[in-house]
């Protein structure tokens, strides 16, 4: 019955939970010790017994008294971009190593108020930058379904945890493709919703105009569990915050996919899409049309410029979000300088890992006088021209679907030499993450090496529900998000 | 015309840093107090801690609506807030958030009087931004402390066209800007605790010559030191030219011990701030229903309440000016022009009297020790003839001093009423006139002064209690 615990998932759990079955304590205990038993995947920066024992004692006595709450003593676990009173927060960065905030985040602040229990902090690229997880100051993560690989990034900590079963849920953040890309290459579903939907309070910062926190679990059913309770306005501490009330994703799930017009844009199938990702992309599209959805091709001409523009304004704005870690307040302080400028130097050089500090140098670069319009500026009216494209598309289609990434993932260190490859790879999770809409990756078969493939959905501003219930009624229908990696006990 | 210096025209423009009166800073909730213990006032937002984000003050944001109104600006109805990014310890975030390409009021000019010369500088712009912290070197030995107390403290940046052109001019308009600022109570206008600071650009020019190269005096915290900065900024400029020597654009201090001006930095070491709109914050939208909202709760503005004195009271323009150097000043003025009936008469005693005794004892007019309502009383019974000007100076006098509340009571008591016994002033005037045969000869002869002599005498006499005016007409009437 307990060895069961792990591969049931958040809804699942969060019943047995109101039957009072089981104790969050007896759940919470069974995860913190496959997290150790699994500890060679690498995806927990912090884990804290005490702590985690403590919210699932507290979650008890809520349901205890009576409380019936959809998430109440079931175990989540939280990127290292968001800020944590009980565990420390990294951002997976040397330059934060044993940083403790003051204060929590309001996304998992909000989970710690429905009653979940935190079961510790996950791995991710460092400042959440990059794709593979190998820009992480404490290691890189292995991916469950084959070792050698990559989990996906940024949020590979994340994906990793939720694909092994080391957790139910797992909160990620997305900038740029960093919960779609990772939930892909990890078999699992994730969703990022519109930017400020979920407040960014407390999300240690890349690159502002894009980052966005979603859920990370198996099903669309648990994501949508999980998005109900993250949004909401945050009006007071975040000024990006939307002014649209939390909603019910539960609530729209089940409202099938008939009519539903999928727009297929022709910019996602070209030549560089791996064929055994394009095979179980156009067999998942051919399901969702035998459910009654129609496929209605488009086109999003500007697909490949997302690319430079990303690479431009997401660095940019990197560049001055990082200026904050200089030594002087917190974090990271060089131990031997010579004057102000040196301990600067010293300390950013030692703090910071080559991929961040190349974005630094590529943001600060842009940003300069006599570029800034050349690179910024231009990037800027590029992005609002990829934005029109969706609204354009939109016309003609309810939902856009797609592949996650061009291939499955990679080999560990395979691509670690060569930057612009780890860049050329994000190519269609860009797109939505300029324009600040929703998107999705949900599992959707097996490719090269049994590795999983993810289909992409792409939803209107707000639309989030549309999303969810079209992964719903395709996971109704298919089994890929229950499989388990080969070998994980 | 302008007053040219050895043959230059000195051009100044200003740019002026007013902290707002906002009790929490311009992005976060953290208190703007000053004067706390270091570190005492700075949130997790002001600290710059890794997931924090910036929400605007709505406070912040009237404030500089009210101070674009009250320099007849137009205020723009979207905004934008830029990063201005740089390293300094005591600047959390490693960037100033300020307003740079479009600052929310825009344009607009400042008027007031340099002697009787009425100017108006215009205003480029005034935008806002937030404070950095302070650093600490004094109190360390081989290390600097850092107090961020003052980071994230609303400030409105008020940059002039460089209209100025004289150090007079300058300090002329600073002292109205701080009066506007003051008046409308968003600024507390403290100097010395660095509320309101000056930046001078100044450059010098032969007349009809193309602008010179400036040379930015940063920091000025005093009307004092404005003025001798200034001055010792026009002079050493001249030099360097008339030596042959090309200005090089640059930012001095003024320090006030050698009364001398000295580079800070020079243009070549100049950062690129690589500014940026910041992507935490959505562009200021200012509705024109929010600017109506603010502007029917202002208070009436020195230049409007200006013009209504010269036309309710027929005051002169200079008269409505200086009166309305602030409101206490106003309200005291108007308080004691109602209690008296004579404006014209209350103004000469505020402008006057009153502001000599507060400029001699430094202390500001709502300190005065004699109300409006007994400066009225005092000068009603001037006007009614029932004591002199001088007499109404003594009793002026005995107010102030505590001497005695009551205005007829202190006019008992110290005898000032003026003789209003006709048949007793003509026995002194006439004993006059037989002691002063020669002054009586003089007039007679056509000398004015010794009509005034024999006045003098007479008043004497009296013991100052004669009304002027009837010594005046009863001479003349006897003599004529």
């Amino acid at each position: 019955m307990a060895s069961d615990l792990h591969d049931m998932g958040v809804a699942q759990l969060a019943a047995k939970l109101r039957d009072k079955e089981i104790s969050a304590v007896e759940i919470a205990q069974h995860f913190l010790a496959r997290m150790k038993a699994h500890a060679s995947l690498g995806a927990f920066l912090a884990t804290d017994e005490t702590a985690t024992l403590a919210q699932a004692r507290a979650a008890d006595a809520r349901i205890g008294a009576g409380e019936s709450t959809p998430l109440l003593g079931v175990p989540i676990a939280h990127k290292d971009i968001f800020a944590t009173t009980d565990f420390p927060t990294t951002a997976g960065s040397k330059m934060l190593a044993g940083y403790r905030s003051p204060f929590d985040s309001t996304v998992t602040a909000k989970f710690a108020d429905t009653g979940m229990v935190c079961l510790g902090k996950l791995n991710c690229d460092e400042f959440a930058m990059g794709s593979s997880n190998e820009n992480s100051a404490f290691g890189a993560v292995r991916n469950p379904w084959d070792a050698q690989r990559i989990p996906g990034g940024s949020s590979g900590g994340s994906a990793a945890a939720v694909a092994a079963r080391l957790t139910p849920a797992a909160t990620g953040t997305d900038t740029g493709g960093s919960i779609r890309q990772p939930a892909s290459f990890c078999g699992i579903t994730g969703i990022k919703p519109t930017y400020g939907r979920a407040s960014r309070y407390g999300m240690v910062a890349f690159a502002s105009s894009l980052d966005q926190g979603g859920p990370m679990a198996r099903s669309a059913e648990d994501c949508a569990l999980l998005l109900s309770a993250m949004c909401g306005p945050d009006l007071y501490r975040d000024s990006t915050s939307l002014d649209v009330p939390a909603e019910d994703f539960s609530g729209q799930l089940n409202q099938g996919v008939a009519g539903l017009r999928i727009g297929i844009p022709k910019e996602f199938f070209g030549e560089g899409l791996a064929p055994d990702v394009r095979a179980a992309v156009d067999i998942t599209l051919s399901q969702f049309e035998a459910l009654g959805a129609t496929l209605v091709p488009i086109s999003l001409p500007r697909t490949e410029l997302s690319i430079p523009v990303y690479y431009i304004i997401a660095p940019a704005e990197a560049s001055s979000n990082l200026s904050r870690f200089d030594g002087v307040k917190f974090g990271h302080r060089a131990k031997d300088f010579t004057d102000l400028a040196d301990m600067y130097k010293k300390t950013r050089a030692e703090g910071f890992g080559d991929e961040v500090k190349r974005r630094i140098m590529i943001g600060a670069y842009v940003l300069s006088h006599g570029y800034y319009d050349a690179y910024y500026l231009q990037a800027q009216k590029i992005r609002r021209m990829i934005a029109d494209d969706f609204q354009q598309a939109f016309t003609q289609c309810d939902v856009i679907a797609g592949p996650v990434a061009p291939t499955v993932a990679w080999k560990l260190g395979e691509k670690s030499d060569d930057p612009v490859a780890n860049y050329l790879a994000d190519i269609f999770t860009l797109p939505a993450s300029l324009a600040g809409l929703p998107g999705m990756s949900l599992p959707c078969g097996f490719g090269e090496g049994g590795m999983p493939v993810g289909l992409q959905l792409i939803g209107n501003y707000l639309q989030e529900g549309k999303l969810l219930n079209a992964a719903h009624q395709f996971q109704l229908n298919s089994d890929f998000h229950t499989r388990k990696p080969g070998g994980l006990a | 015309m302008s007053k040219l210096v050895q043959g230059y025209e000195v051009v100044i423009g200003f740019e002026t840093h007013a902290q707002l009166s906002t009790q929490s800073k311009i992005f976060s909730r953290a208190p703007t107090a000053f004067g706390a213990e270091p570190n005492t006032q700075a949130c997790a937002v002001d600290l710059a801690l890794p997931g924090t984000l910036p929400v605007m003050n709505k406070g912040a944001v009237e404030r500089a609506i009210e101070f674009g109104l009250a320099v007849n600006a137009h205020i723009a109805p979207r905004s934008v807030f830029a990063r201005k990014n740089y390293f300094y310890p005591d600047l959390p975030k490693g960037y100033q958030i300020s307003q740079f390409e479009i600052p929310v009021v825009q344009g607009g000019s400042v008027e007031f009087f340099l002697g009787d010369d009425k100017k108006s500088v215009r205003l480029v712009r005034a935008h806002l931004e937030e404070d950095a912290g302070k650093s600490l070197h004094e109190d360390f030995i081989g290390q600097s402390g850092i107090d961020l107390n003052r980071a994230g403290t609303p400030l409105l940046e008020i940059v002039t066209e460089p209209d100025m052109r004289s150090s007079e001019e300058a300090v002329a308009y600073a002292k109205e800007l701080h009066k506007i600022v003051t008046w409308i109570g968003i600024c507390d206008g403290n100097m010395q605790e660095g509320s309101f600071r000056c930046d001078a650009n100044v450059s010098v020019r032969k007349p009809g010559g193309a602008l010179g190269t400036r040379r930015e005096i940063k920091n000025l915290n005093s009307f004092k030191f404005m003025q001798q900065a200034i001055d010792f900024e026009v002079r050493w400029q001249i030099e360097q030219i008339e030596d042959g020597l090309a200005i090089q654009q640059a930012t001095v201090l003024f320090d006030p011990d050698t009364g001398e001006t000295r580079a800070m930095r020079t243009k070549e070491d100049a950062a690129d701030y690589r500014y940026f709109p910041d992507p935490d914050l959505p562009p200021l939208v200012v509705v024109p229903e929010w600017v109506e909202r603010v502007r029917s709760g202002m208070a009436e503005l020195p230049r409007v309440m200006a013009t209504r004195f010269v036309a309710d009271y027929g005051l002169p323009e200079y008269d409505a000016t200086t009166l309305t150097q602030s409101k206490a000043m106003a309200a005291y003025f108007e308080a004691a022009a109602k209690a008296c009936g004579h404006p014209k008469l209350a103004s000469n005693w505020v402008m006057g009297e009153v502001s000599r005794r507060l400029n001699a004892e430094e202390a500001a007019i709502d300190k005065a020790p004699v109300t409006p309502g007994q400066l009225g009383a005092v000068i009603a019974r001037i006007a009614d003839g029932t004591i002199s000007n001088n007499a109404g100076k003594q009793v002026f006098e005995a107010l102030w001093s505590g001497e005695g509340q009551d205005v007829d009571a202190i006019i008992e008591s110290k005898g000032l009423r003026q003789m209003n016994d006709s048949g007793a002033l003509e026995k002194i005037i006439d004993e006059v006139i037989v002691a002063n045969p020669d002054n009586v000869a003089q007039f007679r002869a056509g000398k004015d002064k010794a009509f005034n002599a024999l006045v003098g005498q007479a008043m004497k006499a009296s013991k100052g209690k004669a009304n002027p005016q009837q010594v005046n007409d009863l001479l003349r009437k006897k003599l004529a």
